[in-house]
């Protein structure tokens, strides 16, 4: 019974599974295919929802933790931080005023530098300069952006300075030295050096961005101009120009935003005196520059609560400018605004 | 009557050759700087720039020769190590951006990650210092890696999300179509497709991150020998150029030449494989 | 006579709908089908794409939908394997039953949907990252396949039956795009054949060749039909009296008239039909 049992089993089975391969025959690629998973699906769409969320987290993440770390100077100083310009670490008296006019003075002399230059650039390469050297301008200033600002501020050390105290500022010492701007000693680190530092490091963005802009610009409005006779430069000045007037405006402001954060290489020209001058040649300090110089001497609380809210304001004050920089270039394409910002 | 107008036209033809020689002039100006540092690097740093220089430790100080070796290597590990933050956290957040978000949650978030780009790299570094440093009590290559690795996330983001943007949608579908599961079709086809833009963002990211200073300073703070634990403090070139520049040495201020041309070549290097991986593909970086 | 319908669309309209829903318009019942749609009805938004169709897709055969453009033809054939539900704030109502199954039951996965009803696109597609082997098995691959010597198989069976195996079988590694136009959707056809569909949805898939390249597709429409359910949407009306068996004709996101091809080519009921067919209007 058992041995006669086990073919006859055997022979059922291999009926049964060739029976099974004939089925499987007809779908056997489907059969072969994994069954979908929603879980997968679900998975994937919330991790990059989680990461999304990344620059939310970090945002609240950057004003909590300055907040936090400047509680206890915030609730010390309160207004008076802003306003009063002693600036003691071993008294424990804290004002960042000279600081707040150091970054205000010096990036509007960067702007005053790079605004009408990088406009002027902008409109050479969208506007006026022939077709085959735009391209390759283009590219050189993308390289101007790519320098690090240690570097620049290492040229500005040891070949801009000297030169500066040469040349430059003698010059404008005898033609404006009666003004108050340009009187007193030559040092050579001073607000005017720290002030051409960040020209240079924002003119490629507000080039970049104010070429964007100039592009966006329809044809139409070149085409009317040039109809009624116009000549390049009034095509430029009537029809662009004013049409491109609030990008452009945003873009200034962009560069604005970022001429205030600017650290390393303002750090190394400007001086680092905490004094509110008048006199641009003589040297002053920013915001970013005292934190890049003192946190790490920081050696009392109060003195490490201090620099977290000069933190906190610098942190303020460029959101506020970035918000409105954000709000004047949202008009324009969002992603040729944005490829021009990075 | 007629001459006047001829006279006028001549004027406003001169303003014009004027306003295009203004321009000229003003675009010579803006690339000089250019032109400016790279001589000086060259003239300055080329010579400086040795076998020695790679390969060995800072000599002590008052001593002639040493190197940069451990800056060199401790950027690159910093770079390693913000690279492992930033990279899977921007690009996967940029392709929930281009693929899944609505249009309102992207305006939020689009408009958060700007902000954060124009955020002082110098804050990130105070941060980092509140969030790492001081509750982990000492400086260390974490906390470098990790501000430099924030800073990346934002940058990546953006990009990110506009190259997987400009996939064609026929792409998606054609994959959606052979019962392919929605996150199969995003990254085998639609990130393998954009892959190339999405390396370029990369790589940009990093080129900027790995110049950065202000962030290390007091979170990686730098360091005269070689890192042993990434729980130490760590060195990295921009941080080694900072501090040999601002130094009453001359021989230091040699290095920090040489420090600098290195950094500045490397970046460039970056930048023009950018160039290599998008050329014929300005339109699309696809 | 163009007057006359171009007065008064929207009555005929109506009065074809009553009559098809209450009698079929086909004079012979279609022998087995694939899909019956039921009072089928698509919403993008506001905007209703599709309204109340009703019509059974004969199986191994080719059916043939025709009208003006935005007629709904794209939005019918999508709805057949789930497409349409990519565009946001779409909304059903009716059924599809393929060979019996609801399509839009809640338990049904519009993936499995998909791998049973095929498409192909009215631009080929290739996959721009693989090559041309790549992309004939990339189906598979994505679906959990794994064993080579079955993919290798699917490979040089799903090309031979799209007619392109002879062409391109010395350069399997070659990119997918290095391919001409018409070679490009044959390799877009053998892809969604690689997973063994039933049925072949196609959305206008010669409008973009050249009139060889068109004849070697239909050809291929032609041999596929013994083995697939094809749904074939065509602006062409040639192209429609070719190679379909059975055809449908939409105009504003209705089915006026569906039948025989032979018969609404030759002897069309509704004047709508015969209007655009002699080409007298869209």
């Amino acid at each position: 019974m058992y041995r006669s049992g086990l073919p006859l089993l055997i022979k059922v089975l291999s009926f049964m599974a060739i029976a099974a391969s004939i089925a499987v025959e007809e779908r056997s690629v489907q059969v072969r295919m994994a069954s979908p998973s929603r879980f997968g699906d679900k998975a994937f769409e919330w991790l990059t929802l989680a990461m999304a969320l990344a620059v939310v987290v970090l945002v609240i993440l950057i004003g909590w933790q300055l907040w936090i770390g400047s509680s206890v100077a915030i609730k010390k100083f309160g207004f008076h931080f802003l306003v009063t310009s002693t600036w003691d670490p071993v008294a424990e008296q804290f004002g960042a005023l000279p600081f707040i006019y150091g970054t205000l003075v010096s990036s509007l002399i960067a702007l005053l530098i790079a605004v009408p230059l990088s406009i002027a650039t902008a409109a050479y390469l969208t506007e006026l300069a022939p077709l085959w050297i735009r391209q390759p301008l283009v590219s050189l200033i993308e390289m101007l952006a790519a320098i690090p600002s240690v570097i620049l501020g290492l040229w500005g050390i040891f070949v801009m300075i000297p030169w500066l105290r040469d040349y430059p500022f003698p010059f404008l010492k005898r033609l404006f030295g009666w003004t108050p701007f340009f009187s007193g000693p030559i040092y050579g680190p001073s607000m005017l050096a720290g002030g051409i530092i960040i020209a240079i490091m924002i003119l490629p963005i507000i080039t970049s961005v104010s070429r964007e802009i100039l592009r966006s610009v329809p044809n139409l409005q070149r085409e009317a101009a040039y109809a009624l006779g116009a000549t390049r430069w009034e095509a430029t000045r009537i029809a662009v120009f004013s049409y491109a007037k609030k990008g452009l405006f945003g873009a200034v402001i962009l560069g604005l935003g970022r001429a205030l954060g600017e650290t390393m290489a303002v750090t190394m020209v400007i001086g680092n005196t905490p004094q509110i001058a008048a006199s641009l040649l003589k040297p002053g300090y920013t915001l970013a520059s005292v934190i890049a110089n003192e946190f790490t001497e920081a050696t009392t609380d109060m003195y490490l609560q201090a620099l977290f809210e000069i933190g906190l304001v610098l942190f303020g004050i460029t959101i506020l400018v970035n918000l409105l920089a954000q709000l004047l270039l949202r008009t324009i394409t969002t992603t040729s605004a944005t490829r021009a910002v990075q | 009557m007629h001459l006047e107008r001829a006279d006028n036209h001549t004027w406003r033809k001169i303003k014009s050759a004027l306003a295009s020689t203004i321009a000229f002039v003003s675009a010579i100006l803006v690339i000089s700087p250019l032109g400016l540092v790279f001589f000086h690097l060259l003239v300055n740093g080329a010579g400086s720039v040795n076998w020695d220089f790679l390969t060995k430790l800072p000599a002590p100080v008052g001593a002639v020769g040493g190197g940069m070796a451990n800056a060199i290597v401790g950027s690159l590990e910093l770079l390693a190590f913000a690279g492992v933050i930033g990279i899977p956290i921007g690009v996967l957040g940029g392709v929930y951006l281009a693929e899944y978000g609505s249009a309102r949650i992207n305006s939020v978030l689009r408009f958060l990650a700007d902000v954060l780009n124009g955020v002082p790299s110098i804050t990130w570094g105070v941060v980092v210092y509140g969030l790492v440093v001081l509750r982990f009590k000492g400086f260390s290559a974490y906390a470098g890696g990790l501000a430099l690795g924030l800073i990346m996330i934002p940058l990546i983001l953006r990009t990110t999300e506009e190259v997987v943007l400009l996939v064609p949608n026929g792409y998606r579908e054609a994959a959606l179509a052979l019962g392919v599961s929605r996150w199969k079709t995003i990254v085998h086809i639609v990130m393998k497709t954009a892959s190339r833009g999405i390396i370029t963002g990369i790589l940009l990211a990093l080129a900027r991150v790995g110049g950065e200073t202000a962030p290390l300073l007091f979170t990686a703070f730098g360091n005269r020998f070689w890192n042993h634990s990434l729980s130490q403090p760590i060195a990295a070139l921009p941080l080694q150029v900072f501090t040999y520049a601002i130094s009453p040495y001359d021989d230091w201020h040699r290095q920090a030449w040489a420090g600098a041309l290195v950094l500045v070549t490397g970046i460039f290097c970056v930048n023009v494989l950018v160039r290599i991986l998008t050329r014929g593909h300005a339109a699309s970086v696809v | 006579m163009e007057n006359l319908v171009m007065a008064t669309p929207e009555r005929s309209v109506v009065e074809a709908v009553e009559r098809m829903t209450e009698a079929p318009s086909t004079a012979e019942p279609i022998p087995a089908c694939t899909f019956q749609v039921k009072n089928l009805s698509i919403w993008y938004g506001e905007k209703r794409a599709i309204d109340d169709v009703t019509l059974d897709i004969a199986s191994n055969a080719v059916t043939a939908i025709i009208g003006p453009s935005g007629c709904g033809k794209s939005t019918f054939i999508r709805a057949l394997n789930r497409m349409h539900e990519l565009v946001p704030k779409t909304r059903v109502e009716g059924t599809v039953f393929l060979n019996g199954e609801d399509l839009y039951s809640s338990t049904v996965d519009p993936a499995i949907v998909r791998r049973r009803v095929g498409m192909v696109f009215q631009k080929s597609n290739p996959f721009p990252t693989m090559s041309i082997g790549e992309n004939v098995v990339i189906g598979l691959r994505l679906n959990g396949v794994r064993d080579r010597k079955f993919l290798n198989e699917r490979l040089e069976k799903s090309l031979r039956m799209a007619a392109l195996w002879d062409e391109v079988k010395e350069d399997l590694h070659k990119p997918g795009t290095s391919l001409s136009g018409g070679q490009q959707q044959r390799l877009c056809i053998a892809r969604a054949l690689a997973v063994e569909p039933e049925v072949l949805l196609m959305d206008e898939p010669c409008s973009a060749l050249d009139p060889i390249a068109t004849a070697k597709i239909e050809e291929l429409i032609y041999e596929l039909k013994a083995k697939y359910t094809i749904v074939t949407v065509t602006h062409n009306m040639q192209q429609a009296g070719r190679v379909s068996d059975y055809t449908a004709f939409f105009y504003l996101g209705r089915l006026i008239e569906f039948g025989p091809t032979t018969k609404i080519f030759t002897n069309p009921t509704e004047r709508q039909t015969e209007d655009y067919i002699t080409g007298r209007f869209g």
